[in-house]
């Protein structure tokens, strides 16, 4: 029997292979199967409104996704088998694919968990398959970004053991505690959290500058898997405003609710995103734009539009706003002034800028940069040429929500550390911002629990009572190999043997492995 | 206040003939050109059109063959079988 195949339409087609494939349960009690999803007050009282504009069905996905995995793997071999890692600008760059895979990739991994779990959790047909495909995607994030370094792993040092060290070293537990901390809240916070204000809000400022960066610097593998992965993000970016729409539609109690969510996670996104403020613009030697500029594009303008649209909604942009627009101006070099000081436990190398390099940050922040932090890389620099490179051996304190060194400044004072401290249990606990500090008090219980890098360190906790120890035994950091300053390292000369400028010492080969 | 939907590619083969159409359904839209992607604004609304893009391409496109190349977008997102449109509400 001839019939013609009639096509179905997107819209069609998506009800029949997502919602109709949903029931409703008969023997248990609905409750009993989703149990998460009350305890946060938010309020749905019908989840077929949930939208889900990219209509994407399963056959439709795995059909898309063996396409960009195809393209992707293609180079990643062609890369390889290329020695592509030769083409890059400098090997300086490699340090912040260092950055990337100890303190990025390891979080791609978690929102898989993430996905994974909350997917489990919502009773909404549309939510689940949404968050399913998403928890897949980031799967698949985690896994290309570790093949794509595993080339580098070959020719350079410190990319050797990253997930050990996402969990033990003092400035993984930044991105490390952000992502614990949204996974152990309820269903909805980690959403609001992961896919609206960092998904949608803030990563742009990592995948799209910072990879066009890459590009911009010849390493080929990194921005193909960087766009590749960027190429789901933007499902998952739909994901996030879908969901605030949809919580903010379903009930108007939900409104101060999300409304503090995304106060909160504006703030922790924002201090996350620091460490990229700084690959962008110290560790990129051929510059494609600042921290600044992108600030400016991915979160003034295009924050700004979203924030406007929400405002049918009764919602205002996030409340430490202004103070982040503030730091747009400082944040990166007070940053890598800190781990210029601290390269003697860090699994990458750090430096100061050239000259041409200090001139263009001079040009970007023509406000700041040589009032407030020229000074310092010249005076550092002269204590280098002397043989006096600096490092700082008085571990920081750290911000008991953000986990970062208390380093920034107030807003409005560069010349001021900012700090706050609050009592809470007869304990002194201490901040690096009101922002933080705000976060602290709305949930005490939850911080006062924060895995602190240098407490576990003064406590005995982390396998030796000195820096040296620690760095090695607790680390795996390979001393004099992974850590100190770039110039004269091992990476530097191996970068010089490669360039042709000087033959690799005795001890300087990596074989590949 | 000015309120623009965006839109990122990979510049990349198939992506040329995307930015192509989408320049000529937007006139009000601005094409910039970075390392390795290009970014499209426009003030409101772009939308990209599944027949211009057929025209452009000279083959059969499905809208969701955009998600191949896309890199990022700003707007809320409606998509049906002969367009995809991004666009702030208020």
């Amino acid at each position: 029997m001839a019939t013609k195949n009639k096509k179905l339409s997107l819209k069609d087609k998506y009800q029949y292979l997502t919602r109709d494939m949903a029931w409703e349960p008969s023997y248990q009690k609905k409750e009993d199967i989703f149990p998460y999803e009350r305890f946060e007050g938010i309020k749905i009282t019908d989840w077929d409104k949930w939208e889900d504009p990219f209509r994407l069905t399963m056959d439709a996905y795995w059909k898309y996704q063996a396409e960009k995995e195809k393209k992707l793997y293609a180079i990643f071999d062609a890369f390889a088998q290329n020695n592509g890692h030769q083409n890059i600008s400098d090997a300086r760059y490699v340090n912040a694919l260092k950055l990337f895979l100890t303190g990025v990739s390891p979080l791609e991994y978690g929102a898989f968990q993430g996905y994974a779990k909350v997917g489990r959790h919502f009773s909404g047909a549309g939510a689940r398959v949404a968050c399913q495909m998403q928890s897949i995607d980031e799967l698949r994030h985690v896994q290309t970004q570790i093949h794509a370094m595993s080339h580098y792993n070959k020719h350079f040092n410190g990319l050797h053991d990253f997930a050990h060290m996402h969990d033990r070293v003092w400035f993984l537990s930044v991105p490390k505690s952000f992502f614990d901390d949204a996974r152990s809240a309820g269903p909805f916070e980690f959403l609001t959290a992961i896919s609206f204000s960092f998904e949608y809000v803030l990563t742009n400022l990592l995948f799209v500058p910072f990879m066009s960066g890459a590009a911009y610097n010849g390493d080929m593998a990194t921005v193909t898997f960087g766009f590749s992965a960027q190429s789901d993000e933007a499902r998952h970016m739909t994901l996030g405003l879908e969901v605030i729409k949809f919580m903010l539609e379903q009930h108007e109690d939900n409104v101060p609710i999300v409304q503090h969510w995304i106060d909160k996670w504006f703030w922790r996104g924002y201090r996350l995103l620091s460490l990229v403020s700084m690959m962008m613009d110290y560790m990129l030697p051929n510059k494609v734009m600042s921290w600044k500029d992108a600030w400016e594009v991915y979160y003034e303008q295009n924050g700004g539009a979203l924030f406007k649209d929400l405002e049918r909604y009764g919602i205002r942009p996030p409340k430490y706003q202004d103070e982040a627009n503030k730091g747009k101006h400082h944040i990166s070099h007070q940053l890598w002034s800190t781990f210029y000081q601290y390269s003697q436990a860090t699994n990458f190398h750090t430096w100061i800028p050239s000259e041409a390099e200090m001139n263009w940050l001079s040009e970007q922040y023509p406000d700041t940069f040589d009032k407030y932090y020229r000074p310092r890389f010249e005076h550092w620099q002269k204590q280098q040429e002397k043989g006096e490179r600096f490092y700082n051996n008085t571990l920081p304190q750290l911000c008991q929500v953000c986990q970062v060194p208390t380093l920034f400044t107030e807003p409005d004072d560069p010349t001021q550390l900012s700090h706050r401290s609050l009592v809470h249990d007869g304990e002194r606990y201490h901040f690096c911002s009101d922002g933080c500090c705000d976060i602290f008090k709305h949930e005490p219980e939850k911080y006062i629990q924060a895995w602190l890098p240098v407490h576990q360190i003064y406590q005995g906790n982390c396998e030796g009572a000195d820096v040296e120890t620690v760095v090695a035994k607790y680390y795996h950091i390979n001393i004099g190999q992974d850590n100190f300053e770039y110039l004269g390292s091992p990476d530097h000369r191996r970068w010089q043997a490669i360039k042709g400028n000087k033959p690799l010492g005795a001890g300087d080969s990596k074989d590949a492995a | 206040m000015s309120q623009l939907a965006f839109i990122v590619f990979q510049d990349n083969d198939n992506a040329r003939y995307l930015v192509e159409a989408i320049a000529e359904d937007n006139p009000h839209a601005e094409v910039q050109h970075h390392p390795a992607m290009i970014r499209i604004q426009a003030e409101q609304r772009l939308v990209i059109n599944r027949h211009t893009v057929e025209e452009k391409i000279g083959r059969e496109w499905d809208v969701q063959e955009m998600l191949l190349d896309v890199i990022s977008i700003g707007g809320n997102v409606d998509e049906d079988d002969d367009h995809f449109i991004l666009e702030w509400k208020n």
